[in-house]
């Protein structure tokens, strides 16, 4: 196996709340290889954007703080670098963009200044080459009468529209490698949501860059991912290949997210969807082990004074559970 | 753009109605009587109602009031009963004066309040941002004329770095070209090279400018403060961060651009109150300005002056909000449209 691109190890991050310390992230491991799609999946407040804006040091700090991990980035260490340099990588070698594509642009600029700021910004371009080359990105996530949206302002243009104005704000570079995508069709509606995801993969394919998705939705994930790593509580507890987790959901947490699925790809005859039972625990006041124990249908006293280590199941299939020995193979 | 400039003039008309009617009514009801006050406690009965029959105050009070807004409408504020020369020529000769002093005060606290109010953004709860708060509130609880004359009190008469008052040295017998001092300065410095009158002006102009400004920079530095938080913290300055976009250019463009909405407002309204500020501050300052005329006018009860001069200010106050209204569209694209 070739050398990944994003390497993310025993990723912790704290924030510091009012009612006492959070430990957002607990120790997450995944990697993305070049241009490959991986999901990162899970419930809301699991940690899946607090991981994403780790990559680049996004994380507001204070109240956040990344306490331990390293991120390596083609080889170099993320969070072991100036702030200059990372600014220098982020919009550049590492893009993003956002769940809410109605405020994430700014308001008062056009949109073509606000891709041109971002081209100035990376390269030594002279303005002219910095505004065709915007025009070309406009055209490229297919934006009707790119020369006519040119001057216009965010509020002129709908959800959409300015999802795919993010997209090219984050390939405005001259050598994109790696684009974070944070929940980027949940503000939309179903039918944009499959225009912004085609465009995704497209643009993926075109400019062989790797797509860091995270989502919440499993539909999505199974259409466009590569990989996927499903967490739960701030730990990562399954990643592998989409085909193995689908047809092999080895951690409980997996099995429940799939089997609330309406169009369930395990049980097509189920009639009634399942739910897990419980909720998610409080990250205040969470032990070290692990955390789906108080709605695990499989668990074991081991399970609350320790996180498991990885078993690996495949050739590209992990699974964080002492329970795996005991599970039926389906 | 035009169509909105033109809309936002006529709207001003029946603004400025109110104000003039305001004017003639509040001092025509107020007791006192100007004849009286002209021809002093010993003038004869005979003698008062011919002055009164001269100043058309013995007609009834609504036609009064139609033959004043007759006037008005063509800048006639009258004649000042003290000095005895129409009340337009004499404001005309003190207003760049106010302006002056009115716009060195506002360049001064807009430029200083909003710098102050993005650091202490930048570095929240930093000790430059509660230093720079702390004395904001102390800036805003300080009453003009006290600080004025503290400022006069160390400034000049303790350290002698600034002069007490006038706007020039008198000793230069300068005669005004604009009637803006350091513009007239200026212009001197182009023609003739000498650069004296220039740096005079500048230097009588510091400290009544400061003490004018500074109740306006306390108020705008909070303003900008609170606004750069809030937009400091909106998803679009997240995109420009994880564009690699560098920290200074998001801080004064990115978001600057944003927060300035409410500043912009409240540097109108201030610029407003500071012409009422310049009342105190002038005659503190021995300033030949409209505030030191209209303080004097008042009181010698002086009617048509007083009238004339809470016109122009009041008019002035209101050009400036809708200068500001138009700015709005200007910063705000979303303005613009509707």
């Amino acid at each position: 196996m070739d050398e990944p691109l994003l390497s993310i190890q025993d990723l912790k991050v704290d924030f510091s709340t009012n009612r006492g310390l959070v430990r957002a992230i607990r120790g997450v491991s995944f990697a993305i290889r070049k241009g490959e799609t991986l999901a990162l999946v899970g419930e809301s407040g699991c940690g899946k954007s607090v991981t994403a804006h780790s990559i680049t040091r996004l994380i507001p700090t204070p109240p956040g703080r990344i306490t331990g991990g390293k991120i390596l980035f083609e080889g170099v260490d993320l969070l072991q670098i100036p702030e200059p340099k990372l600014r220098d990588l982020r919009g550049s070698r590492i893009s993003m963009i956002f769940q809410e594509p109605m405020t994430s642009l700014n308001p008062v600029f056009p949109i073509g200044s606000q891709i041109m700021d971002v081209l100035l910004t990376h390269t030594k371009m002279k303005k002219v080459d910095a505004r065709a080359k915007a025009l070309s990105l406009l055209e490229l996530v297919k934006i009707p009468a790119p020369e006519r949206r040119f001057k216009s302002y965010p509020h002129q243009l709908s959800g959409g529209m300015r999802q795919r104005v993010m997209i090219a704000l984050a390939l405005a570079s001259p050598n994109p490698g790696l684009m974070i995508a944070d929940e980027p069709t949940t503000a939309l509606d179903v039918t944009i949501q499959a225009q912004i995801l085609a465009l995704l993969e497209d643009l993926k394919e075109k400019i062989g860059m790797a797509l860091l998705l995270i989502t919440h939705d499993m539909g999505v994930v199974a259409e466009v991912a590569d990989r996927v790593a499903v967490m739960y509580a701030g730990r990562v507890v399954e990643e592998g290949e989409v085909f193995r987790i689908f047809e092999n959901p080895s951690h409980p947490y997996t099995r429940g997210l799939l089997e609330s699925l309406p169009s369930n790809p395990l049980y097509k005859e189920t009639k009634r969807l399942k739910a897990i039972p419980g909720s998610v625990p409080d990250m205040i006041t969470l032990g070290e082990g692990c955390p789906f124990a108080n709605r695990c249908p499989l668990v074991r006293p081991e399970c609350t004074l320790a996180f498991p280590e990885p078993t690996t199941l495949d050739t590209d299939h992990k699974v964080w559970c002492y329970a795996i020995e005991e599970e039926p193979v389906l | 753009m035009g169509r909105l400039i033109l809309r936002r003039i006529v709207q001003l008309i029946p603004t400025l109605f109110g104000v003039v009617t305001l004017a003639f009514f509040m001092l025509a009801l107020s007791p006192g009587d100007p004849a009286r006050v002209m021809l002093g406690e010993r003038a004869s009965q005979a003698r008062l109602d011919e002055l009164r029959t001269q100043l058309g105050l013995d007609r009834p009070l609504i036609e009064q009031y139609g033959l004043y807004l007759s006037r008005v409408v063509q800048f006639d504020f009258g004649t000042s009963i003290k000095s005895g020369r129409a009340v337009t020529e004499e404001i005309a000769d003190l207003f760049p004066a106010t302006v002056e002093l009115a716009l060195a005060a506002m360049v001064f606290a807009s430029f200083t309040g909003i710098v102050l109010g993005v650091l202490a953004a930048r570095k929240k709860n930093s000790l430059l941002d509660t230093a720079s708060m702390a004395a904001a509130l102390i800036g805003v609880s300080m009453p003009v004329f006290w600080l004025a004359l503290v400022m006069i009190m160390i400034f000049s008469v303790g350290l002698n770095l600034f002069p007490t008052g006038g706007r020039m040295n008198i000793r230069y017998y300068f005669t005004p070209i604009t009637g803006f001092y350091l513009l007239d300065g200026f212009i001197v410095l182009l023609r003739e090279g000498d650069p004296k009158y220039l740096m005079s002006a500048l230097h009588h102009l510091v400290l009544p400018a400061v003490a004018l400004g500074t109740i306006p920079l306390a108020i705008i530095a909070r303003v900008t403060r609170s606004s750069m938080l809030e937009v400091l913290g909106q998803d679009y300055i997240k995109t420009a961060k994880s564009s690699g976009i560098p920290d200074f250019k998001i801080t004064f463009v990115y978001a600057l651009r944003n927060a300035l909405l409410p500043v912009v407002t409240v540097i109108g309204i201030q610029f407003g109150l500071l012409l009422s500020g310049a009342i105190l501050t002038e005659t503190i300052f021995a300033w030949p300005g409209i505030g030191k005329w209209l303080y004097h006018a008042i009181e010698a009860r002086d009617y048509p002056a007083v009238q004339g001069g809470i016109i122009v200010i009041s008019t002035v106050f209101v050009l400036i909000n809708l200068l500001v209204d138009l700015l709005y569209s200007v910063i705000n694209p979303r303005i613009r449209l509707q």
